[in-house]
C-alpha cells in the first residue's frame, strides 16, 4: 500500500513498516486464539465487530488510516504543534478527573461511545514530542541543572497526574524518558542514582530492616575506611558519606513505608510483595490491613505453614500457560490454558502467555527478536538523524517501547510485579494500538524527512 | 543499547527456564486444562436358557439444573410436578451451587419416575434452559425375578477401588455389587472409552483435545447366555413367598443352574431407579435378611437328605450290601444313649432310604468308622471325609455366584480339638450319620449332590453362565466344563440308592412331590435346629432328581422353620417345580389350586415377627445415625459381604462356637448369624404379611 504510492513511501523505512505489520498481525492471531470459540463462523465474526479480534481488526484498519495521514503530514507540523499538543494532553488528563469513567478501579478513561481512551496512554506521544521540542531548542544547554529539571518536569507531570488518578502502572512508563535524556547528555550519575535507589527500595522490602541498617552502616564504614587518607585531608568527604548514609536510612525507614502505607493501594502492595515472595507484610493502618487480607483471600494461597511461594493468580496462571508450551508450543488454537480461559486478561496484559502456550519457546524468542529488532532499528534510525528533534523523539519512542515490552513480558513471566501495562501492538485495545501506531509512524515520518532540518 | 540487550537476555533466560526446564507447569496445565472423560459402554445383556433377556439396559432420565441459567424458569410449575415446596426448591438449587458451582450442571432430581417424566416432557419448554433432561443408562429386569442371581449395581467404595486399582474405576462409578453383576463384572462392564477434553476455568468442557487423537473408544459389555429358566425361577419365587428358605435346581448333565430361589427375596427393580437408596436401606434392615442369598450363603445341617450319601459310602466301602438289614426297635441304642427313629421294624437299604430310618444309617456309619480296614477312627473318618469332598461337600464348589459358603464337614482335627486326640469315637458324633451335628451344607451343595447321584458318580460345578457372546476372554467358564469324578463308584450302587429314592416319592416320606407320569427320585429331610439355644420348628428339606432314567433336573428345597416334616411343604414345592420344568407348565386345575395354596402359605417363623414387634417398640430410634452408631447397619453388611478375608475369621468363630454349642447337636449356622443380627426396623408391609399369615393358617 505504501510502496505503491511514491510520495507516500518516499524515504520511509520499509523494515519498520514490516516489523509493525507483522507484530500487529501476530497480535490479531493471538487475540483470535484467545477468543475464538469452536464453531464460530470465522469470517462473519471477524467482520462483525462483536468479538475483540474483530474490533482489533477494525482498530488496525483505523490505525492504518491514521498512519497514512501521518505519513502525508509535513514533518514540520509536529515540531510546530508539539507544545500545543502537550498542553492539550495535560488538559485531557485533567479532564478525566471530571468526566472520567472508572475502569478497573482507576478513573483514567474518557468514554467516547464506541471506545474509551486513556489520556495518560495517548499523552506519551505528546510528551515525547514536547521533550524532543524542548531538547532541540538551539540555545539549550542540557548540562545545566535548570534545563534538566524542566525536561524532567515535562516528562513526569503526566506521570504524577496519573498516580493521582490511581493508575501508577501507566506512570512507570514515563520513566523511560530518562533513557532519552541519558542519550542527550544527562550525566550517568542520575541513572546510577535511580538504579541505586531502586536497589535500596527492593532491599528494604526483601531484607529485614535491622539487617539492612547494619549492612548500610557497614558499607558506609567501609567506604570511610577506604577513603580515610582523603578524609584526613578533607573532612567534607566524611560529611558526604554520613549524608548519603543518612539518606539511605531515611529512604529505608521513612520513604518506603510511607509509599506502602499511604501511596499505593493494598492490592498493589500485595502484587509487589508477592513478586518478591513475601506474604507477611502488615499494614499499620487496620483498615488497609483488612483490605489486604481480603486481597490475599482472593489469591487463595495463604496456607498456614506451607512453604509454597505465594503468587498472584494471574501470574501463576500465566506462568502455567507459558511453561506448558514447551519448546515448540501446543499449536495455534490448541493451547488448553488459552482455550480454557484460565489466564485472566489474556487479551490485554497477559497476551504474551498465549504466545508462550501456542507457539512455545521458539515463538516467544521470535517475538522477542521482533521487538528488540524494532528497538535496535529505532536506535539506528535515531542515530542517523541530523536534527536533534527527530533523534530525541525516536529515542523516546524506542524507550517507551522498551519499557512496555520489558515490563509486560517480565510480568507475565513472573519476574516483575504486574503494573498492568500492555504489550505494544499485540495487546487488545484501540487506545493502545492507535497510540503506538502514532508513536511509531511519527518516528517513521521524521526518519523519512531526515534530510530536512527541523526545529 | 546495553540495557536493551540485558533485559532481552533476562527474558530469554526466564523463558528457557519456564518452557524448557520446568516440567511442573505442564503438569499443572494438564491438571486444570484437561479432562479425562470416561465413556461408559452399555453393560452386557443376560439371557436365560430360552434366549429371553432377563437383565438388560434401559434409559431413564435425570433432571439436570444449571443454576446460572435459571432466569425465567417457571419455578412454581416445576415444584408442582416434582411435588416439592418452593423452599425445598431453593434449598436444592443452593446445594447444587455449593456442589458444582453456578455454571456447571448438577443433578437436580435423579432417576425420574415414569409419571414425573411424562409430566416433565410435556412442560419442559417452561423450564429450559435452566433445566434439561439427561439420559442415564440403567439396568432393567424384564421379569423382575432372580434378584439374588442377577444382583445389582452400586457405587464403588474405597475398598473396591483399592482392590481393583489397575482396572480404571473411579469414584462414582457403578460396579456389580452382588450376584452375576459382581462375578462377571469384567465381562459385563465391557471396556470403557476415554475422551480427552479441554475444559475452561469453570470446569466446562469446551472441545476434544486434538480432535480425539488420544481417545479410546468404548467397547460394549459382552452378552451372556445363562442356564437359568426364568419362568421356573419366577414360579419358585412365587412358591417361596412368605417362607424363609431356598430352591436350587441344576441340570445334572451340564451343571447349569436352572433356578436359584432365595426367600425372602427382593424385586430387582426396586434397586434401580429413583428410590433405590430407600429400598436398599429397608432391605438391609429387614430381619428376614432378603439380601442374603440363602442358596449359596446359608448353611444348614442336611438332615436325612444326607442318608443317601451314607448309603453310597456304606455300599462302596463294602460294610453293607443292598441286602443288609438292620432293625429299629424305636431307637438306636449303639451308643448307650438312645437315638430315636420314627419307624419301627426291620429294613434293607432301599426301605431304609424310603422311610428314612435313623437307626439304619447310624449303623452304616458306625460300620464305616469302625471298619477294621482302617487302623483307627482318625483314618476311617478321613476316608469318610474324602467321600464327602468327592460329593462336593465341605468345600466351596466354585459357583459363579458370589459369597458362596463352604459349609462344614467334620474332620478328625475337628474332634481332636473338641474332645482331645484319642478321646473320641463314632458315638461322639453319631448324629452326623443322619445329617445332624457338625455337618453343614449349603442348598447349592445339596442340589449338586443330587446331580452327582443322578449322574451316577460325577458332577459338573454348578454355574449360571453357559456361554459368553464373543468368547470367554477371561477364562471364567473353563472350570464349568470339567466332570468331577473323584471316586469311581459302580452304577449298581447308584441303582440301589435310586431305587430307595424313587420309593421315597412313590410310597415313602416324600409322596407330596409326586407328579403324574414322572419318575422322581427324592429324599426328605427334617432338620432340628436351635436359635439362641431354644429349639425352633424343624427345617423342611426335600431334594431329588427327575426323571429317574434320564435325569434332567436335580433339585433341592429348604423351607426354614416350617415345622412338621420335610415331606410336608418342601416335597410338594419340589413337585411343582419339576412338573413345571419337565412339562413346561402346570395345567391340571386341581394341581393349580394346590400350587396357589402352597404359595399363599405363610411359614415365616414367629421369631421373625417377634423381632418386628421389638423393632416397632424401638421406632423412635429410626434414624439411621443411631443405628450406625450402635453398629447395627454395619453388622448387617458384615453378614452380607462375605469375602476371602472374612473366611479366616469365620473359621475361628466356627471353632469357638463349636465348643459352646457342641451339646446342641441340631445347630444351624444361618440361625447363629441371626444372633448377631440387629434388632432393626421393618417396613410396614411386613405387618400386613403377618395378618395374611394368620389367614393362611386358618385355611
Amino acid at each position: 500500500m505504501y510502496q505503491k504510492k511514491p510520495e507516500l513511501a518516499k524515504g520511509v523505512d520499509a523494515l519498520m513498516i514490516w516489523l509493525y505489520v507483522i507484530l500487529v498481525l501476530f497480535g490479531l492471531l493471538c487475540i483470535f486464539s484467545v477468543e475464538y470459540k469452536n464453531g464460530d463462523p470465522v469470517l462473519q465474526t471477524f467482520l462483525g465487530f462483536k468479538r475483540e479480534y474483530s474490533k482489533q481488526f477494525y482498530f488496525f484498519i483505523a490505525s492504518l488510516v491514521v498512519a497514512t495521514f501521518i505519513l502525508l503530514t509535513d514533518s514540520k507540523f509536529f515540531t510546530a504543534t508539539s507544545n500545543l499538543m502537550y498542553a492539550a494532553g495535560i488538559l485531557l488528563i485533567l479532564a478525566t478527573f471530571v468526566v472520567g469513567k472508572e475502569v478497573g478501579g482507576s478513573k483514567s478513561w474518557i468514554p467516547l461511545g464506541f471506545m474509551n481512551i486513556q489520556p495518560v496512554e495517548v499523552c506519551k506521544i505528546f510528551t515525547s514530542l514536547a521533550i524532543a521540542k524542548y531538547l532541540s531548542m538551539p540555545d539549550l544547554d542540557f548540562s545545566k541543572t535548570k534545563s534538566q529539571l524542566i525536561a524532567a518536569a515535562i516528562a513526569f507531570s503526566p506521570a504524577i497526574l496519573s498516580v493521582l488518578q490511581k493508575e501508577p502502572g501507566a506512570a512507570i512508563v514515563y520513566f523511560s524518558f530518562s533513557i532519552a535524556f541519558y542519550r542527550e547528555g544527562l550525566p550517568a550519575i542520575y541513572l546510577v542514582l535511580v538504579f541505586s535507589l531502586a536497589i535500596l527500595v527492593i532491599a528494604s522490602i526483601v531484607v529485614p530492616p535491622t539487617a539492612l541498617l547494619i549492612a548500610l552502616s557497614a558499607i558506609a564504614l567501609m567506604v570511610a575506611m577506604i577513603f580515610r587518607r582523603k578524609i584526613k585531608r578533607d573532612k567534607g568527604i566524611l560529611v558526604v558519606i554520613a549524608g548519603i548514609w543518612l539518606l539511605c536510612v531515611g529512604v529505608q525507614f521513612f520513604l518506603v513505608p510511607a509509599l506502602f502505607e499511604k501511596v499505593l493501594k493494598p492490592h498493589q502492595v500485595v502484587r509487589i510483595f508477592t513478586t518478591f515472595g513475601i506474604d507477611d507484610y502488615k499494614f499499620k493502618a487496620p483498615e488497609r490491613q483488612a483490605e489486604m487480607q481480603k486481597e490475599y483471600a482472593k489469591l487463595g494461597t495463604v496456607r498456614k505453614g506451607s512453604n509454597e511461594k505465594i503468587e498472584g493468580y494471574n501470574v501463576k496462571q500465566s506462568k502455567i500457560a507459558i511453561g506448558s508450551g514447551g519448546f515448540i508450543g501446543k499449536g495455534f488454537l490448541q493451547g488448553t490454558q488459552t482455550r480454557g480461559e484460565f489466564v485472566p486478561a489474556q487479551n490485554t496484559d497477559f497476551i504474551f502467555s498465549s504466545v508462550g502456550e501456542s507457539f512455545g519457546w521458539v515463538g516467544c524468542i521470535i517475538l522477542m527478536l521482533l521487538y528488540f529488532g524494532m528497538m535496535f532499528r529505532l536506535v539506528f534510525l535515531a542515530e542517523r538523524q541530523r536534527s536533534t528533534f527527530s533523534r530525541v523523539y525516536i529515542y523516546c519512542v524506542a524507550s517507551i517501547l522498551f519499557f512496555h515490552v520489558a515490563l509486560n513480558v517480565c510480568m507475565t513471566l513472573g519476574i516483575a510485579p504486574s503494573p498492568g501495562i500492555t504489550l505494544p501492538l499485540l495487546s487488545y485495545g484501540g487506545s493502545s494500538l492507535v497510540t503506538f501506531t502514532i508513536l511509531l509512524f511519527i518516528a517513521i515520518k521524521l526518519d523519512a524527512d531526515r534530510q530536512m532540518v527541523l526545529r | 543499547m546495553l540495557a536493551f540487550a540485558g533485559v532481552f537476555i533476562i527474558i530469554l533466560l526466564q523463558l528457557t527456564n519456564l518452557q524448557l526446564f520446568s516440567s511442573g507447569y505442564k503438569v499443572s496445565a494438564d491438571n486444570q486444562g484437561l479432562f479425562r472423560k470416561v465413556v461408559y459402554p452399555d453393560r452386557g445383556i443376560v439371557f436365560d436358557r430360552n434366549r429371553k433377556a432377563i437383565l438388560q439396559n434401559t434409559t431413564i432420565y435425570d433432571l439436570m439444573v444449571q443454576p446460572n441459567k435459571l432466569k425465567g424458569v417457571d419455578t412454581l410449575e416445576l415444584c408442582k410436578i416434582l411435588g416439592i415446596t418452593t423452599e425445598q426448591f431453593k434449598k436444592k438449587v443452593l446445594e447444587c451451587i455449593i456442589k458444582n458451582t453456578r455454571s456447571r450442571p448438577s443433578v437436580f432430581d435423579g432417576l425420574l419416575t415414569e409419571q414425573k417424566m411424562a409430566l416433565l416432557n410435556q412442560f419442559m419448554f417452561k423450564f429450559q434452559p435452566g433445566f434439561y433432561l439427561q439420559e442415564r443408562p440403567v439396568r432393567s429386569y424384564p421379569y423382575d425375578a432372580g434378584g439374588n442371581i442377577l444382583g445389582y449395581l452400586s457405587e464403588v467404595d474405597t475398598n473396591f477401588l483399592k482392590k481393583h486399582r489397575e482396572e480404571g474405576y473411579q469414584m462414582g462409578d457403578y460396579a456389580g455389587k452382588t450376584g452375576m453383576e459382581r462375578t462377571y463384572e469384567r465381562v459385563l462392564m465391557g471396556q470403557r472409552g476415554i475422551q480427552y477434553w479441554k475444559r475452561d476455568k469453570l470446569g466446562r468442557l469446551i472441545e476434544r483435545l486434538d480432535n480425539g487423537k488420544y481417545d479410546t473408544t468404548a467397547v460394549a459389555g459382552q452378552n451372556m447366555y445363562t442356564s437359568i429358566d426364568i419362568d421356573l425361577q419366577a414360579l419358585g419365587e412365587k412358591l417361596m413367598e412368605n417362607k424363609l428358605g431356598s430352591i436350587v435346581a441344576i441340570d445334572p448333565k451340564t451343571g447349569g443352574i436352572l433356578c436359584m430361589v432365595s426367600s425372602p427375596t427382593f424385586k430387582p427393580k426396586l434397586l434401580t431407579g429413583a428410590d433405590r437408596k430407600k429400598h436398599i436401606t429397608n432391605l438391609l434392615l429387614d430381619p428376614s435378611l432378603p439380601l442374603l442369598n440363602r442358596s449359596v450363603s446359608a448353611t444348614y445341617s442336611p438332615g436325612s437328605t444326607f442318608k443317601t450319601l451314607q448309603a453310597l459310602i456304606g455300599l462302596h466301602e463294602g460294610v453293607i450290601t443292598t441286602e443288609t438289614q438292620f432293625s429299629c426297635g424305636g431307637a438306636f441304642y449303639g451308643c448307650g444313649k438312645p437315638m430315636r427313629c420314627l419307624d419301627i421294624g426291620t429294613f434293607d437299604l432301599r426301605h431304609a432310604i424310603t422311610l428314612s430310618d435313623n437307626t439304619y444309617f447310624a449303623q452304616v456309619m458306625q460300620r464305616v468308622i469302625n471298619n477294621p480296614k482302617y487302623p483307627n477312627v482318625d483314618s476311617s473318618l478321613s476316608a469318610w471325609d474324602n467321600y464327602m469332598y468327592a460329593f462336593g461337600l465341605g468345600r466351596r464348589l466354585g459357583v459363579d455366584v458370589p459369597s458362596e459358603k463352604k459349609g462344614n464337614i467334620p474332620t478328625p482335627a475337628t474332634y481332636n480339638k473338641i474332645f482331645g486326640a484319642g478321646h473320641w469315637n463314632f458315638c461322639s458324633f453319631r448324629s452326623v450319620s443322619i445329617g445332624q451335628g457338625e455337618v453343614d451344607v449349603t442348598p447349592i451343595q445339596v442340589a449338586n449332590e443330587m446331580a452327582y447321584i443322578a449322574n451316577k458318580g460325577y458332577f459338573i460345578t454348578p454355574h449360571i453362565v453357559d456361554s459368553i457372546e464373543g468368547g470367554d476372554k477371561f477364562g471364567m467358564l473353563t472350570a464349568f466344563k470339567e466332570k468331577h469324578r473323584a471316586i469311581d463308584i459302580p452304577d449298581s450302587i447308584f441303582e440301589a440308592v435310586h431305587d430307595g429314592m424313587e420309593g421315597v416319592v412313590s410310597r415313602g416320606t416324600g409322596q407330596g412331590s409326586k407328579v403324574k407320569d414322572i419318575a422322581i427320585c427324592g429324599k426328605t429331610g427334617t432338620v432340628e435346629n436351635y436359635f439362641r439355644g431354644v429349639k425352633q420348628p424343624n427345617h423342611g428339606f426335600f431334594c431329588g432328581f427327575a426323571p429317574r432314567d434320564n435325569p434332567k433336573i436335580a433339585i433341592m428345597c429348604v423351607v426354614e422353620n416350617s415345622g412338621r416334616f420335610g415331606g410336608t411343604y418342601a416335597a410338594p414345592i419340589v413337585g411343582f417345580m419339576i412338573e413345571k420344568y419337565l412339562k413346561d407348565s402346570i395345567t391340571d386345575k386341581a394341581r393349580k389350586e394346590r400350587l396357589e395354596y402352597y404359595s399363599n402359605l405363610n411359614l415365616i417363623p414367629p421369631r421373625i415377627y417377634a423381632q418386628i414387634r421389638t423393632q416397632d417398640s424401638m421406632r423412635h430410634s429410626k434414624d439411621s445415625a443411631y443405628l450406625v452408631a450402635k453398629g447395627y447397619i454395619k453388622l448387617i453388611k458384615d453378614t452380607l459381604e462375605i469375602d476371602e478375608e472374612d473366611e479366616q475369621d469365620a473359621l475361628d468363630k466356627l471353632k469357638k462356637d463349636k465348643e459352646t454349642t457342641k451339646k446342641t447337636p441340631g445347630k444351624d449356622s444361618t440361625e447363629r448369624k441371626m444372633i448377631i443380627k440387629p434388632d432393626a426396623i421393618l417396613p410396614n408391609e411386613k405387618k400386613r404379611q403377618e395378618a395374611r399369615d394368620t389367614a393362611g393358617r386358618e385355611q
